[in-house]
């Protein structure tokens, strides 16, 4: 009885071991494929002789990414929007997360009711797109940083951590005449580098990826961001149609082509995670547990 | 007597948010924020109810009740969209809930530190890409001509297939790939609780020699019970909520019978053909059922488990 719960507990573990293994290969080996296909000639992927490794090694398709100035602009949108929008981001969390996190706030759980009620009820797509132009953000690039500032949950996330630092220490700076502000810039924020880190990351990955919100409210095409240029070289039929192609499409691959974009746009995000990841998780875990 | 009590209560409150003003002032624009881009929108649903005419605005436009809604019922097209909504709503908590909780339970059966790090840094990752990217990898792998998998499925002699360009597969593609680029990410927070658990139950366990099944089914699910309640019941809310835009990086003329979703036709009618108030009056029909299912799912689950949300 003994010997054979042994034999089916090491069973088990064995599957799990390859199960796993292959989960982890079924999430690694796409990414393997857009690189290969990425950097292989125009006829190895047209044959499919394409796998995890590049065939006719070329670098064309990066060549021509890289010439491509609306893709450079649209470059430069997503960083300045990743950036600035970012910074938006967190001013204004913390700015709201201090006063919530410190039981001198009288009536704080009103407040929290009233933010964590937008988490349920959601207006509908149009009154909102209506508020942006009353207020004249369509077209302009405040239309995809304003009315993203705060996250709830990045909200809670922040007044979690603020929450836990020991009120005495608040306490002794204000004996030392330090002001609110004063407190939350050289107390509180040095503080919570972590929390910000975190809180930072989420916001940046949202603001780097950010395609939605373009699509509601600009027109102008000199103004999207990478991800919606991106969207337009991804679909393969309007680049064939519309004669986009400023190469032969016979020396070429389409997909090719696709893959590199897909790649200059996922690259910033590659080279960051390992950082992120040291913090993301802990973000993850304040937020969900305090909510 | 009592009056004069609170008058003084009154002025001391007063005198305590006077001493401590800078940080309500610290806080009025994210409140501002909220009120402004949450609750003013909320309020703007009313069109839903007119026949919102630009140049009147809402003071100027006519009300008619109801008529929106009805005319939302009778179109043929609007059924079909709600149910491929329901449907692809459904699939998601079979399928995209219940999975980070088996791989949880899967990956906390590792005792290799190590290879259980790595395991989690590449599961995790994908959640980090946008759909756009992810639209473009499945795009890329599911090509008729060059794709990966019709390689592989040519080995075998199956004829290629334009998987994107069939109705018949959009579901499984969107579930895939939902799958695909979340299923880590979701595992994070039960992996939290897992490690909360007091080991000395398993302890107990095995003295009574219960095996790592039973334990699992006696010890490790009923521990995670109160997280999975509180996420199915997040989960049940956001019901109709597919996501706009997961469908629409994949949606094309050829799939579109499949995968047009609420979410993507509000858009169409609304910001497109500029039909505001018909597609704000799906948006609230929307939101609606969305929040009449939560409150039924929490008293449900209140009444069972003893578990809600509030």
């Amino acid at each position: 009885m003994i010997r054979r719960e042994h034999w089916s507990r090491k069973g088990f573990l064995a599957a799990n071991y390859i199960g796993l293994t292959g989960l982890s290969l079924t999430m690694l080996l796409p990414f393997l494929n857009v690189i290969a296909q990425s950097l292989s000639g125009a006829a190895a992927i047209d044959r499919g002789d394409v796998m995890f490794w590049p065939v006719d090694f070329t670098l064309n398709y990066y060549r021509y990414v890289f010439d491509d100035i609306s893709i450079w602009r649209a470059f430069g949108i997503t960083v300045y929007i990743t950036v600035v929008g970012t910074l938006i981001n967190l001013t204004f969390t913390s700015s709201l997360a201090y006063p919530l996190s410190r039981t001198e706030y009288v009536g704080r759980k009103y407040v929290l009711l009233f933010i964590l009620m937008t988490m349920i009820f959601t207006a509908p797509l149009i009154p909102q797109f209506m508020l942006m132009r009353e207020i004249r953000l369509i077209n302009t690039l405040w239309a995809l940083m304003i009315p993203t500032a705060i996250s709830a949950f990045n909200l809670i996330v922040l007044r979690s951590f603020f929450a836990q630092i020991p009120a005495e220490l608040i306490d002794s700076a204000r004996m030392d005449g330090c002001g609110e502000l004063r407190i939350l810039w050289s107390l509180m924020l040095p503080l919570s580098k972590p929390a910000l880190a975190t809180v930072g990351i989420f916001y940046s990955v949202t603001n780097w990826n950010k395609y939605m919100d373009a699509l509601y409210y600009l027109n102008d095409r000199r103004l999207y961001p990478l991800q919606v240029k991106l969207r337009e070289l991804l679909i393969n039929d309007d680049l064939v149609d519309t004669g986009n192609l400023p190469f032969d499409i016979a020396s070429q691959s389409v997909q090719g082509v696709q893959m590199a974009v897909i790649l200059v746009a996922t690259l910033p995000i590659i080279m960051l995670y390992p950082f992120m990841q040291r913090y993301f998780i802990k973000g993850m875990l304040i937020g969900s547990i305090k909510s | 007597m009592h009056k004069q009590a609170t008058g003084e209560e009154g002025r001391l409150l007063l005198g305590f948010i006077w001493k401590y003003r800078t940080l309500y002032l610290l806080s009025i624009p994210g409140i501002l924020y909220f009120l402004v881009f949450k609750y003013v929108p909320l309020l703007g649903s009313v069109i839903a109810f007119q026949n919102y005419n630009l140049f009147a605005g809402f003071g100027g436009s006519q009300w008619v009740g109801f008529e929106h809604f009805e005319r939302m019922f009778q179109h043929y097209d609007f059924l079909r969209i709600l149910k491929n909504t329901l449907v692809l709503g459904a699939l998601d908590i079979l399928i995209a809930f219940t999975a980070p909780i088996v791989l949880a339970l899967l990956l906390n059966e590792v005792r290799l530190v190590l290879y259980k790090k790595i395991v989690q840094t590449i599961v995790y990752a994908p959640h980090f890409l946008s759909w756009v990217i992810v639209s473009g990898i499945f795009a890329g792998m599911l090509s008729p001509t060059s794709g990966i998998v019709n390689v592989i499925i040519g080995w075998f002699g199956v004829e290629p297939i334009y998987f994107l360009g069939e109705n018949s597969y959009i579901r499984a593609i969107l579930v895939g790939s939902g799958l695909w680029r979340d299923v880590g990410w979701g595992t994070i927070i039960y992996l939290a609780a897992l490690t909360g658990i007091n080991p000395e139950l398993y302890e107990a366990s095995e003295i009574d020699g219960a095996g790592r099944w039973k334990q699992t089914l006696k010890i490790t699910l009923p521990s995670l019970l109160p997280v999975i309640t509180v996420l199915f019941l997040l989960k049940i809310g956001d019901f109709m909520d597919y996501g706009f835009e997961r469908v629409f990086v994949f949606q094309n003329p050829l799939n579109i019978t499949d995968s047009e979703i609420l979410d993507t036709y509000i858009y169409k009618a609304g910001l497109k053909q500029m039909q505001y108030s018909y597609a704000t009056a799906i948006g609230l029909f929307k939101s609606v059922v969305g929040l009449f299912l939560l409150v039924i799912a929490n008293a449900l689950s209140r009444k069972a488990t003893g578990e809600s949300l509030y």
